[in-house]
């Protein structure tokens, strides 16, 4: 006789593949924390603590020196203000140009997807095609014209080249973002006899949130992350975080401060930490946002 | 009075493509103008060329008498109800309506007056202060009626409106729509797939067919004097049936599967070889239930019976093809059996099979 009325019994062979899956999410997320959590307990430990202790253990006692070094008496090169001054360069330069990128973009992806013109394809085909051009190739260039504009070496030069070269990308979310939207909004707002920058303003840019998140969480994290450019194109004084960040580890002299070292990676790595923080669940909505259904 | 719209000769091209060839209508005020047609014959591209949505490549546009080609959309007096609605997502329902009155700078007063007004009068009241998604289909019909309304123009244009509410909804609002225009004497240029609607609301209609008017004519004239057989099958339902025939002079001569051939004469057909003799379903009749001198009998195997409530369909095989009547509910016809049907001669059309021209 079977009992019609007890639970479905689980099939072993599920249960297991179900706690196999489990085992791998752990040992995933274990290994990619694993180093977050070093650097996160080497930055609270004393340097006489680090050469005798063990590289996973937590601190015997909790210091915050290494913080404050790293954030205002480290030396990177023959000046000792740590990242201080260099962490803001970089937010004077990574927020007008993640402002100014993303409105670019809106703006273009609002022409090429609401106003279709004779070659909009076109130019959305090249400005496509521009994402996918390396850092590299476009540093001489870029050089000869920031010197051109005589704006080399300056963080408005820097400006520049993130927006120019993050143009591309926030065109390519905005567009594809403003292809959804059935193109008698823009008739209908013809007829009430809105314009060009009016049914922006009123209607297409009230309805882009989702993509504004976004956008600018990419380009924040680019801009801020940034590297090369900033290796490049910034002289002393107006390098960014990253830049300063390579010279504090790399221009100790005597003894590594493996403890400043950390924390000062935690500290430049901190602002893009907290815009995923903040935005990360709309970041996710955003990606995977349909159309605006009417 | 010029008319209120008058398009003359006008062509549209996409690129290489001609949309729409040498369209040629005008309407009075107080008009109801209905453009109907199969999926994509051009009626929304008219539409959006009449709005300015769209610029003409030939011909010209007359609103009010005035010619519309340089004239951007906002400024030819009129107003629009898309098929989708095109409500503006972010604003409310409130803000949808005065949102034209606000970019033309009408003062705050006005506006709250004119929008009370619409509000009323479409019986909005409660949802000023939602949000389009926050709306049924149907309300979202009214508030994009209620943005065309407030701004009282000289002609409005609709463009589908109905094509995305259900059954039940549709005849509601097509009612409500004709109350309106009665109750506003307003002109109207009105864009259907649906000849039913096209029937019910129109004062004038124009059927189109792959950027060209087949007809143009009031509800009437277009139902009982198609123009061609495309029209003579578009509209009315079920269709008018096209029965092939062979005529001499007054003498019309219908092929029967199994039996002689049906003669029908008509004294005032004067008509040679192969025609398609045109009849409504209810100008099908059975025998006896109808009398007169133009209602001519004769007898068919009837294949089918369909009862639809207060009219039953009976198909019958003539001339070849599947012909359908409407006889009353009570009808004797039966599946498979013979029965003399009443032909209203009065009331038919006749057309040349390889064009489709109407002969008489
Ligand atoms: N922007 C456009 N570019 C090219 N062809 C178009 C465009 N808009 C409409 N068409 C074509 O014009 C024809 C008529 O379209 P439309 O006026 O929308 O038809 P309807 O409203 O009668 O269904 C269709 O064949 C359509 O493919
Ligand atoms: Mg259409």
């Amino acid at each position: 006789m079977t009992d019609i009325s007890a639970p479905p019994r689980r099939p072993i062979g599920q249960t297991l593949l179900r706690w196999g899956l489990y085992a791998m999410l752990f040992l995933f997320a274990f290994y990619y924390l694993m180093p977050l959590f070093v650097m996160l307990t080497t930055s609270l430990k004393s340097l006489e603590e680090i050469r005798t202790g063990s590289l996973v253990a937590l601190p015997r006692e909790v210091t915050f020196d290494a913080w404050a070094t790293a954030w205002s008496g480290a030396c990177t090169g023959i000046q000792c203000e740590g990242l201080r001054p260099y962490f803001w360069n970089s937010m004077l330069m990574a927020v007008p140009a993640v402002a100014l990128s993303a409105l670019i973009g809106a703006m273009n992806g609002y022409v090429i997807a609401q106003w279709r013109f004779p070659g909009a394809n076109l130019i959305f085909s090249l400005m496509l095609f521009g994402c996918f051009i390396p850092f590299q190739v476009v540093l001489l260039p870029m050089a000869r014209t920031l010197g051109f504009l005589n704006i080399a070496g300056t963080i408005p030069g820097l400006i520049f080249v993130h927006v120019i070269y993050g143009i591309g990308f926030t065109t390519l979310f905005f567009r594809n973002y403003y292809v959804t939207i059935p193109q008698e909004l823009v008739k209908a707002a013809k007829i009430d006899g809105a314009g060009f920058f009016r049914i922006f303003w009123s209607i297409f840019l009230p309805l882009s949130l989702p993509i504004i998140v976004v956008t600018v969480i990419w380009q924040f994290t680019q801009i801020w992350n940034d590297f090369l450019f900033g290796v490049s194109f910034s002289q002393a004084g107006t390098q960014p975080v990253t830049v300063a960040l390579n010279n504090i580890v790399n221009s100790t002299t005597g003894v590594k401060e493996y403890n400043v070292d950390m924390a000062a990676a935690i500290i430049a790595a901190l602002p893009t930490l907290l815009v995923y923080v903040v935005a990360g669940k709309y970041f996710i909505r955003g990606l995977t946002a349909g159309s605006v259904k009417g | 009075m010029a008319p209120i719209l008058n398009i003359s000769g006008l062509f549209k091209n996409y690129g290489a493509t001609e949309i729409l060839k040498d369209i040629n209508v005008s309407i009075d005020k107080g008009d109801f103008l209905v453009l109907v047609g199969p999926s994509g014959c051009g009626k929304s591209t008219l539409l959006n060329c009449i709005a300015g949505l769209e610029p003409i490549s030939g011909g010209t546009i007359r609103i009010g008498g005035q010619d519309m080609t340089h004239v951007s959309p906002k400024d030819r007096n009129i107003a629009m109800v898309f098929q989708s609605y095109a409500l503006y997502p972010t604003m409310t329902v409130a803000k949808n309506i005065t949102f034209g009155m606000q970019v033309r700078g009408v003062d705050k007063a006005t506006q709250a007056a004119k929008l009370a007004e619409v509000a009323k009068q479409l019986q909005i009241e409660a949802l000023l202060n939602r949000r389009p998604g926050q709306l049924s289909g149907g309300q979202r019909q009214r508030v994009a009626m209620g943005r065309a309304l407030v701004r009282d123009p000289q002609l409005f244009l609709f463009d589908e409106p109905l094509s995305n509410l259900d059954a039940k909804l549709r005849v509601e609002m097509r009612t409500e729509i004709k109350r309106l225009h009665q109750d506003l004497g307003a002109s109207m240029v009105y864009v259907t797939h649906d000849q039913i609607e096209a029937m019910t609301l129109a004062t004038k209609i124009v059927v189109m067919k792959g950027g060209v008017i087949q007809q143009v004519g009031t509800p009437a004239e277009i139902y009982t004097r198609p123009a061609n057989t495309f029209v003579a099958d578009f509209m009315g339902s079920p269709a008018m049936n096209l029965i092939p025939a062979r005529a001499s002079g007054s003498r019309i001569e219908i092929s029967r599967a199994g039996a002689a051939p049906l003669v029908l004469h008509d004294p005032r057909a004067s008509l040679s070889g192969d025609i398609l003799l045109g009849l409504r379903p209810e100008d099908i009749s059975e025998a006896g239930t109808r009398t007169g001198d133009h209602v001519q009998t004769g007898e068919a195997q009837v294949d089918v019976v369909e009862p639809a409530g207060a009219d039953t369909f009976v198909v019958a095989k003539l001339g070849g093809k599947a012909v359908t009547a409407r006889l009353a509910a009570d009808t004797r016809a039966r599946a498979g059996q013979p029965l003399a049907f009443g032909f209203d001669l009065a009331k038919v059309s006749y057309f040349r099979p390889d064009t489709g021209e109407r002969l008489n």
